[in-house]
């Protein structure tokens, strides 16, 4: 380190200021903040590294660190020619859609009416939706297999009920659907809960975006007349619109990793026909149960490219503008 | 000042005796998960008795979680238990590497005891160029469960109904028709696993022979028979859609009285007594498998990993977890986990009727069983090839389809994957 004659005190020699004060001054920042890299380095920094050359060898973890062997892209080109894991993409993509676009759609409106409308039962509102998304994964589960099951669950014994009322009956199935045991309904069911589990989020994500709104932009507006549709389709909507891309990019993120839901709902399978199979729990059964750590790897690299290839699209196409508030 | 030295020196000494003592006894731990960890902490008296110096820590995990921590323990080499039970369905996976202690050898010699064990139980815990990972403790054999009251008002005998899965599917019919509301079965795919598991020649492996090439396909009998009949089952509306054991609708199924019969280990009677069927004690009886098979459903290992420190000790514990008769009957008292030491299944015990089976002298029926099964040889990739198997056969059970296609695609899919 080569120090200034400029930085030191007075008129003494930068040498002679070394010791404990130029330590201090010089290093002891560094030594501050070395918690955040020290333990950066342990669980962010090394498993990526760690996970990206893993994706370049052959390993069944549970035979020790020296049973690598490198074998090129071959764990690349393998998942590449799979179909399942092309079918555990194209679920992700489905699921990431049918859950993802209905959370906004019901967001916004959310939003707008708890802080247009409820005001005085605004924090009551929010708390009570934000309720799913820190509840545990496992007490959700239970409740929605009650509600699934085919044989005993709640919502067939109400189709159920609904099918028998006269005149309305032929509107609602005379079979119980096997909700978790057909291929066409794994999906809508999954999405189901996921949409219930974060609806909240999204609502609170756009409310402290509306509160973030001046108030003046409203009055105005009522001056001039415009009706509250108006108000929302002119001010609101356009200056949502920076808070709407945090807001899609996180659930565009979430949706492409989505785990929990589908593999607990499916009790892990990926449920009749795979369709519950997200490339996250394919890549965890090849790495669990398969013991093939480098296949592993390599998925999840593709699907890092997928999720980057997918957000860039998602910012060329709606973040700039989004940013800049308009235009 | 010699008198200060003295004074010091008998202090010292003093001061070390017990510190001396000390390390002649010695702690070991040992993994476990529940219920194998109340069956070790009942035998710890019993074996303190016999190895005073030596202390045993248990450390007992969920069971997921306990071999999840014995995956990371042996791929990084440190944290291992000196003693570490490993499930059927992980023993595979454990056997690649060099991770586990070749019990086979000196000065563990395990081959010596093969002949005091149900047949089966050996070769699963030995890999193909013939190391012996882990000792077996317990077993599960196969049995049909079914509920005598439902049998009977249907005008069906269990010996009747078992004679072959035709006469399974064809009493079935009538059971069902007799009990409104009741399924035959939780799950079609069922009696598909039972088949794939039994009537194996020898040297052939559950999906893979002994050269690695794949079984599965149209031109393999088993499988064809396995997904022929389960989808017999699914179409004549038999059974509940439920999924594999433990799945929310087969708990519910059981708790309500909605199932004629169960195909499962002998083990599944203290979960019908305890929780899954309380309301059903003496309506429920065993009997064999269909079409006189025979078939095992899990058992449990104890194995050493290469990095334990205190080998001597982890083997004196295993051997008398394993070969101690005693020790073996009091596992099966305090869990119901059944013996796989032969002398064990000989004990009084295992001669008296069953309560919750309507006094039925079922255990006797159960060790019969256990020395019928077959050994099975296990490949690194049968858990690839299961998955690939269940997931081909749902195809065929939801009528998307046919057996033929269903398996021809499974084979490509499971050799694709056997490199």
């Amino acid at each position: 380190m080569i120090a200034s004659p400029k930085t030191t005190s007075g008129s003494r020699p930068p040498r002679r200021a070394g010791g404990w004060a130029e330590f201090q001054r010089r290093y002891a920042p560094y030594i501050f903040i070395s918690p955040f890299f020290v333990l950066f380095f342990i669980f962010g920094l090394f498993p990526i590294l760690f996970n990206a050359y893993l994706s370049f060898q052959e390993w069944q973890p549970g035979t020790g660190l020296g049973d690598m062997k490198f074998v090129g892209f071959r764990n690349y080109t393998d998942n590449l020619t799979d179909p399942t894991f092309w079918l555990s993409l194209k679920n992700t993509a489905v699921l990431a859609v049918l859950s993802g676009l209905p959370q906004h759609l019901l967001a916004i409106p959310l939003a707008f009416a708890v802080y247009g409308g409820l005001k005085k039962l605004q924090n009551l509102v929010t708390a009570v939706y934000f309720l799913p998304y820190i509840t545990s994964i496992v007490a959700i589960s239970v409740i929605f297999f009650t509600l699934f099951s085919w044989q005993y669950g709640v919502i067939n014994a109400a189709l159920n009920a609904l099918h028998n009322i006269p005149l309305i009956g032929g509107l609602f199935p005379a079979d119980k659907i096997n909700w978790l045991g057909e291929k066409e309904y794994v999906q809508p069911s999954i999405a189901l809960v996921v949409i219930w589990r974060y609806t909240g989020w999204n609502m609170l994500l756009y409310l402290s975006g509306l509160q973030a709104i001046p108030k003046e932009l409203y009055e105005a507006a009522s001056v001039d007349g415009a009706t509250g549709w108006q108000s929302f389709r002119y001010i609101t909507l356009p200056l949502l619109r920076p808070i709407m891309f945090v807001a899609v990019t996180l659930s565009l993120i979430g949706g492409l990793q989505l785990f929990e839901e589908p593999f607990i709902l499916t009790n892990g399978g990926g449920g009749a026909g795979q369709a519950g199979l997200t490339t996250i729990m394919y890549m965890y059964r090849t790495y669990a149960s398969y013991s093939d750590a480098g296949v592993a790897a390599a998925m999840s690299w593709l699907l890092f490219l997928v999720i980057g290839a997918l957000t860039l699209i998602n910012n060329r196409l709606f973040g700039r503008s989004g940013m800049a508030g308009g235009n | 000042m010699r008198k200060l030295l003295m004074v010091s020196l008998a202090l010292v000494t003093a001061a070390a005796l017990p510190t001396a003592s000390a390390q002649t006894k010695k702690t070991i731990t040992i993994g476990v998960f529940p219920d194998l960890d109340s069956v070790v902490k009942a035998a710890l008296p019993g074996f303190y008795k016999l190895y005073p110096n030596v202390t045993v820590k248990v450390n007992s995990l969920a069971y997921a979680d306990h071999h999840t921590a014995l995956t990371t323990a042996l791929s990084t080499g440190k944290g291992a238990n000196d003693v570490e039970a490993v499930d059927f369905g992980y023993i595979a996976k454990f056997a690649e590497g060099n991770g586990l202690v070749d019990i086979a050898k000196a000065p563990y010699n395990a081959a010596q005891y093969r002949s005091q064990f149900v047949a089966y139980t050996y070769p699963q815990a030995m890999t193909q160029d013939g190391r012996m990972v882990a000792m077996p403790t317990d077993i599960g054999p196969g049995a049909m469960f079914y509920r005598s009251d439902m049998l009977k008002k249907a005008g069906v005998s269990a010996t009747a109904m078992n004679q072959s899965w035709e006469s399974y599917i064809a009493n079935g019919k009538k059971v069902v028709a007799a009990n409104p509301g009741s399924f035959l079965i939780p799950d079609a795919g069922e009696a598909a696993q039972i088949i794939i598991r039994t009537g194996l020649k020898s040297g052939e492996g559950l999906y893979f022979d002994k050269t690695g090439k794949v079984l599965v396909g149209p031109d393999n009998a088993r499988f064809v028979r396995a997904f022929t009949v389960a989808k017999q089952i699914r179409d004549a509306k038999l059974d509940a859609r439920a999924g594999s054991a433990f799945s929310p609708d087969w708990t519910t199924a059981f708790q309500k009285g909605n199932l004629a019969t169960e195909f499962s280990g002998a083990w599944l009677v203290g979960h019908m007594q305890n929780w899954l069927a309380k309301d059903y004690s003496g309506k429920w009886a065993s009997q064999n498998l269909p079409g006189g098979t025979f078939a095992s459903w899990g058992g449990s290992f104890y194995a050493i990993p290469q990095q334990s420190q205190n080998k001597t000790e982890a083997w004196n514990l295993i051997k008398y977890l394993t070969t101690n008769s005693a020790q073996q009957v009091l596992a099966f008292k305090t869990t119901g986990a059944f013996p796989a030491l032969r002398s064990a299944a000989n004990d009084s015990i295992f001669n008296e009727g069953v309560a919750y089976l309507g006094g039925q002298k079922a255990r006797i029926q159960w060790r019969q069983a256990a020395l019928k099964i077959q050994p099975l040889d296990v490949n690194r990739l049968d858990p690839i090839a299961e998955q690939i198997v269940n997931d081909s056969l749902a195809t065929v059970l939801d009528g998307s389809k046919d057996v033929n296609t269903a398996l021809t695609e499974a084979n490509r899919l499971i050799a694709r994957r056997a490199r």
